[in-house]
């Protein structure tokens, strides 16, 4: 380095600094335009009943092993609050009624689908994706299992299978993906017998949603889980009790990616930051170089021993 | 005082106890890779991210950081009075972030997978800078090693059998590498820096996303910029920790004259981390949470303790004058930073509704330690063969 002269240091240097700003253009957020009509579906927990078909329904569609539809009737099931996990994608839980103690609250949790999801922001290689009309995949042949999503989700939705090494799965609600290719309703709300799901328009929804509250606000409280969480959901959920006793976290309206992602972009805009750096630092190295090259004696405290370093050693030392 | 491999011999009692940490590490890991990340971990649905990205992949990269502070200062700053560890230091990060890799390989479920990012591309996530960032730095810092390698063959190479005949080509090839690496060495250097930065900081990003998941005394905006300043505060300090060790190990002379003056730096940049740090405590008004006095309050506390202790002894000449006291105060930084990297990654991480909370399986912890084993054995195998160390002539 020390034999280096100005000029094919400044040639290598401008030769570092374009290799790095290749691909700038490439990484960009990509927005994802999300279409009016895009889809949505209303839990009305004051309606369900708790038979848990829609959890049979689920597994089916998804082809995840399960019992004999009868066995759905057991509501033992209850007695523990429970998750998603590698064997459903759906669940729905029993909370107490203190309006009604002979009605219990039942809430049946899957993947939100948000409008301005975490995991697909968070997702490194881009395996998970917002699709224009509002739902949220998973594609197994990205994924590369560091449950990054997991961390980023707010409903906590995705799960991982710890007990297999080869191709172990991220599962999540995919919102039907497949039937509705087909024109189908997704299996839960297909299945539902009493018209607890409401599949439509997530405006139509939110509509029908605000209806219900006003119409009975002796029922509902004034509250609409996921018309405006972190950025608001597709589905949505109404019901006759305060959210965070229904074990559904408290959440801000502001999109849950929007921090992170305003500071990656920040520290990355176009390349700029990272290319300013590398160009002062290389700036700043050449001068201090020359500098000592031309009169070591006026760097002040290391002066003896650049002299002597000088003397002993023969031009490379890193 | 040139740089040359160290006369000692490799086995002693602390190097078996070293082999015995490493193979039951590795047969934790045999277990992990025949039967899954469940068979070993504690980790569930709920806490996805353990003592493997906590320690390994988190502290892991923060203690590297000597490599690219010293890289600047010895380099970038051309303070040749630092370039005896400037080496070291340079190992140290190599090793350092090739256990890093590694433990990334480990703890990602498709780890099959783990090229992907190579070529599919996601410019939100903070993860996939890191990595990308990552994965050159490791390229970056093993051309930044070449040379030493170099230094070692040239004119020495001497293969087995009938390979003796490409021995004058091989040296030939070695003698033209060196050359050209010498004159474009600073562009990786300069690299090497830059990609510190980067991923350093993009290393805090990475739990900003969790929001209320984490704890508001951890989560902050501020993040990325707590965690790059906290790595450079802590690459001092690494190298001065590990030159005495090693001084101790190979029965040298410790560096005093460089690591008194090294350790001379640290007081100010550490005194930086933690008026950022406490600023943003008080700018958040999070400090209410310290008054609770729970587990978060008092590994807080933890932190703070280290650290300023820390800071109060690199401000006393004597400590900086002293071998002990310069190891004690160095060990000190290191444990506040190791810690804080905890804190952020698995204490501050509280999954709503979580019904029990994460504490490492002895699997996980014996992964972590075999590695870290193994990473010691190999540094001890390549300063004793590599001219890495620079020995005073006594």
């Amino acid at each position: 380095m020390k034999n280096l002269d100005r000029r094919s240091f400044l040639k290598v240097a401008a030769a570092g600094v374009s290799a790095s700003t290749l691909g700038a253009s490439q990484v960009k957020g990509a927005e994802i335009k999300l279409d009016e009509n895009r889809i949505g579906v209303l839990v009305d927990t004051a309606v369900c009943v708790g038979c848990r078909l829609c959890e049979w329904a689920c597994r089916t569609a998804h082809h995840l092993p399960t019992d004999a539809l009868e066995t759905y009737a057991d509501d033992s099931v209850f007695k523990e609050f429970r998750r998603p996990d590698k064997t459903a994608l759906t669940v729905v839980n029993e909370f107490e009624n203190e309006k009604n103690p002979l009605l219990p609250i039942h809430v049946k949790t899957q993947c939100m689908h948000c409008e301005k999801p975490a995991c697909v922001s968070a997702c490194i290689v881009g395996a998970l994706t917002k699709n224009q009309d509002g739902s949220v995949v998973w594609d197994g042949d990205k994924c590369i299992g560091c449950r990054y999503c997991m961390v980023a989700c707010q409903f906590q939705i995705p799960t991982y299978d710890y007990d297999v090494s080869i191709d172990p799965q991220i599962r999540k609600c995919d919102f039907c993906e497949d039937r509705r290719k087909e024109g189908l309703l997704p299996a839960c709300v297909n299945i539902c017998p009493n018209e607890a799901l409401i599949f439509g328009k997530r405006c139509d929804v939110l509509k029908i949603a605000k209806e219900r509250i006003k119409r009975k606000p002796e029922v509902y409280v004034n509250h609409i889980y996921g018309e405006n969480e972190i950025g608001g959901t597709s589905w949505m959920y109404i019901a006759s009790k305060d959210f965070d006793k229904l074990k559904m976290a408290t959440l801000g309206s502001s999109p849950a990616p929007g921090i992170s992602e305003a500071i990656q972009h920040g520290i990355f805009a176009y390349f700029v930051p990272p290319v300013t750096l590398y160009t002062l630092l290389g700036t700043f190295m050449w001068v201090l170089k020359r500098r000592k090259e031309k009169s070591p004696e006026e760097i002040g405290d290391t002066k003896k021993e650049v002299i002597e370093e000088k003397k002993d050693e023969k031009g490379e030392e890193l | 005082m040139n740089p040359e491999p160290v006369k000692h011999k490799f086995l002693t009692p602390g190097v078996f106890i070293l082999i015995v940490l490493a193979l039951n590490g590795l047969v934790f890991l045999a277990i992990r890779f025949i039967w899954g990340l469940g068979a070993v971990t504690n980790l569930d649905n709920y806490t996805p991210w353990g003592l493997w990205i906590g320690v390994d992949v988190g502290a892991g990269v923060a203690l590297a950081a000597g490599g690219f502070t010293s890289a600047a200062l010895g380099h970038i700053i051309h303070r040749e009075h630092y370039h005896a560890i400037v080496r070291p230091a340079l190992l140290t990060a190599m090793l350092g972030y090739t256990f890093v890799a590694f433990a990334v390989m480990v703890d990602i479920g498709r780890f099959y997978y783990i090229w992907h990012p190579l070529i599919m591309w996601n410019g939100n996530s903070a993860l996939f800078e890191v990595g990308i960032c990552v994965m050159i730095y490791l390229t970056v810092l093993y051309i930044e090693f070449l040379p030493i390698v170099c230094e070692r063959f040239m004119g020495r190479v001497n293969l087995p059998g009938f390979l003796k005949a490409f021995n004058k080509p091989v040296d030939k090839l070695l003698t033209v590498l060196n050359s050209a690496l010498g004159k474009t060495m600073f562009i990786f250097i300069i690299a090497g820096v830059v990609l510190s930065t980067l991923h350093q900081s993009s290393l805090g990003t990475l739990m900003v996303i969790a929001g209320q998941k984490m704890h508001p005394l951890w989560q902050t905006p501020v993040l990325p910029l707590l965690f790059l300043l906290s790595a450079i505060a802590v690459g001092f300090p690494m190298i001065i920790f590990e030159s005495l060790i090693a001084a101790r190990s190979f029965k040298m002379k410790p560096e005093m004259h460089i690591l008194s003056k090294l350790g001379g730096m640290v007081a100010p940049i550490l005194g930086v981390y933690f008026a950022f740090k406490i600023g943003d405590l008080f700018i958040s008004e999070d400090f209410k949470y310290l008054m609770k006095f729970d587990t978060n309050a008092f590994m807080y506390f933890g932190e703070c303790v280290l650290t300023l202790t820390a800071f109060f002894m690199f401000l006393s000449r004597r400590v900086l004058n002293s071998p002990l006291l310069l190891f004690i105060a160095s060990t000190l930084v290191i444990a506040g930073v190791l810690l804080n990297r905890i804190n952020n990654f698995i204490v501050a991480y509280n999954p709503f509704f979580d019904p029990n909370t994460y504490f490492p399986s002895f699997g996980e912890i014996s992964v972590t330690v075999g590695c870290i084993a193994m990473l010691v054995l190999a540094y001890r195998f390549i300063v004793l063969n590599f001219p890495v160390i620079s020995q005073e002539k006594s």
